[in-house]
């Protein structure tokens, strides 16, 4: 047998799958990468409406920088969370995820990943420049980032659970959101306190070590929570 | 010996005993809040630092206690609908969400209504009042995903799976008042020891409770035969039903 036939003929593993999709989903954004800039426009474009509604002066917008950089981040992952699924929805691709014979669960991680690497990640490469513009000290900003990092994973990663419950509504975008809310609080809650701790010169390992667990929380149950949501949503 | 068990997931049979049960349940405790209430706003003494106004605990406290339940309930009844497959177990889950809803905004009310004249706010962002408002979000998101998917069985299972990952929060509301001292007071309850609240004041507050309980339960009865009815309007029995 010739050796591109026992190639194809050669059963794919979970994780070569996985790896694969990630691939795949990384190529196809890349072609149409303006819309890949969408959620980083979207964030930018929030996170400029403070200073001008609320006040220009740096002391004044470093109290609310925390905040506004963090609902700011979760507004954007909650818009591009409706992206994770919708195309493959669409276009039969996600039936063709559960023929395939390969663990679902994984398959949606490797999506989500891809996703973050897509829409998160660009939101953390540009946080430091946001932060300073709030009038963030240069010193708080690695653990800025980190708890962007950190925080926007799990955003991804609960925005996959509602894309999946949400396939093919309409106005499953809405939807979406609002469900994916409330599981975010939490998250809200101390990714902001991380970063004002980290804006007044103060440790923040407490709120990072509570969004981290948070995050393992998220990455254990949700993949599997999704694949269970697109197996109701797709029959 | 198990046959009353495994009727519980046949629709005529809920149908029929829920009628016959509803009455009870509702009389209980419809005695059972009355004298709740005549404890609790009459027999039991004023506080010593509040006075008469900590009295809206008897309808705070079980609004609040009954928000966390039912959410329990209908998360448990939504697993054995997903896990065994019984659809009336997703049709409990449904008619009981409304329910819990309603005690969340109640006792986000009655809260509010207790908080301005003794902490000089309608409302504060501590944990507890916060974790509830996310409960109230919870609640609204499970009935929003239910009424947006026309297809019931997707729609069953869908709800059912949000309101799993939902529970989550159900301890986070309860031990908040442990884990951040904020303005919300302390368990005065449901803590290890002897609850620190006199009997006199004690007694009703289990009573109303109770009582709320059975409320629940008579309500969700009714509503439970209504959602039986919309599920199975095309099925031959319930023409006999209601010609009896």
């Amino acid at each position: 047998m010739s050796a591109v036939a026992q190639a194809v003929m050669r059963p794919t593993t979970a994780l070569h799958a996985g790896w694969l999709l990630f691939e795949r989903d990384l190529r196809l954004a890349m072609r149409r990468w303006e819309h890949v800039a969408d959620p980083l426009v979207f964030f930018l474009m929030v996170t400029t409406l403070f200073p001008l509604a609320l006040s220009p002066e740096l002391s004044r917008l470093r109290d609310v920088a925390p905040g506004v950089l963090w609902v700011a981040a979760l507004l954007s992952s909650l818009l591009a969370a409706d992206t994770l699924l919708k195309s493959d929805a669409q276009d039969g691709t996600l039936e063709q995820y559960l023929l395939s014979g390969q663990p679902l669960t994984l398959l949606l991680l490797a999506k989500t990943a891809a996703h973050w690497i897509l829409t998160g990640f660009p939101l953390v490469l540009v946080s430091p420049l946001v932060a300073v513009a709030l009038g963030a000290p240069a010193e708080s900003l690695d653990t800025i980032m980190l708890g962007l990092t950190i925080g926007t994973l799990t955003l991804s990663l609960l925005g996959a659970i509602g894309a999946a419950l949400t396939i093919g509504l309409r106005r499953g975008s809405l939807l979406l959101s609002l469900l994916v809310m409330p599981l975010a609080m939490p998250l809200l809650i101390f990714g902001a306190r991380s970063s004002e701790l980290a804006i007044g010169g103060h440790s923040a390992a407490g709120p990072l070590y509570l969004l981290a667990s948070l995050l393992v929380l998220a990455v254990t149950l949700a993949p599997l929570t999704a694949a269970a949501a697109v197996r109701i949503s797709i029959d | 010996m198990w046959t009353w068990f495994h009727k519980l997931a046949s629709p005529p049979h809920v149908y029929r005993i829920a009628g016959r049960l509803t009455p009870w349940f509702g009389w209980t405790a419809f005695l059972l809040i009355a004298a709740a209430l005549y404890g609790g706003l009459v027999l039991a003494p004023p506080d010593y630092q509040q006075g008469d106004a900590y009295r809206i605990i008897y309808v705070h406290a079980p609004s609040a206690w009954m928000s966390l339940f039912i959410y329990v309930t209908m998360a448990v009844a939504a697993a054995v609908g997903l896990i065994w497959r019984i659809k009336l177990a997703h049709a409990v889950a449904a008619s009981a969400a409304p329910v819990g809803a309603s005690f969340t905004f109640a006792a986000l009310a009655t809260g509010a209504l207790w908080g301005q004249p003794m902490w000089g706010t309608w409302w504060v962002w501590d944990a507890r009042l916060t974790s509830e408002l996310i409960l109230l979000f919870l609640y609204l998101g499970f009935m929003a995903l239910r009424a947006s998917i026309d297809d019931v069985q997707r729609a069953d299972r869908a709800s059912a799976l949000l309101a799993i990952v939902g529970v989550v929060n159900v301890p986070i509301i309860h031990y908040s008042v442990v884990w951040w001292n904020t303005l919300h007071q302390a368990p005065t309850v449901t803590k290890m020891g002897a609850p620190s609240i006199s009997l006199t004041m004690l007694i009703p507050l289990l009573m109303m409770i109770v009582g709320f309980n059975i409320y629940f339960l008579a309500v969700l009865l009714i509503r439970v035969r209504g959602e039986i009815l919309r599920r199975e309007r095309s099925a031959g029995w319930i023409r006999e039903q209601v010609r009896a």
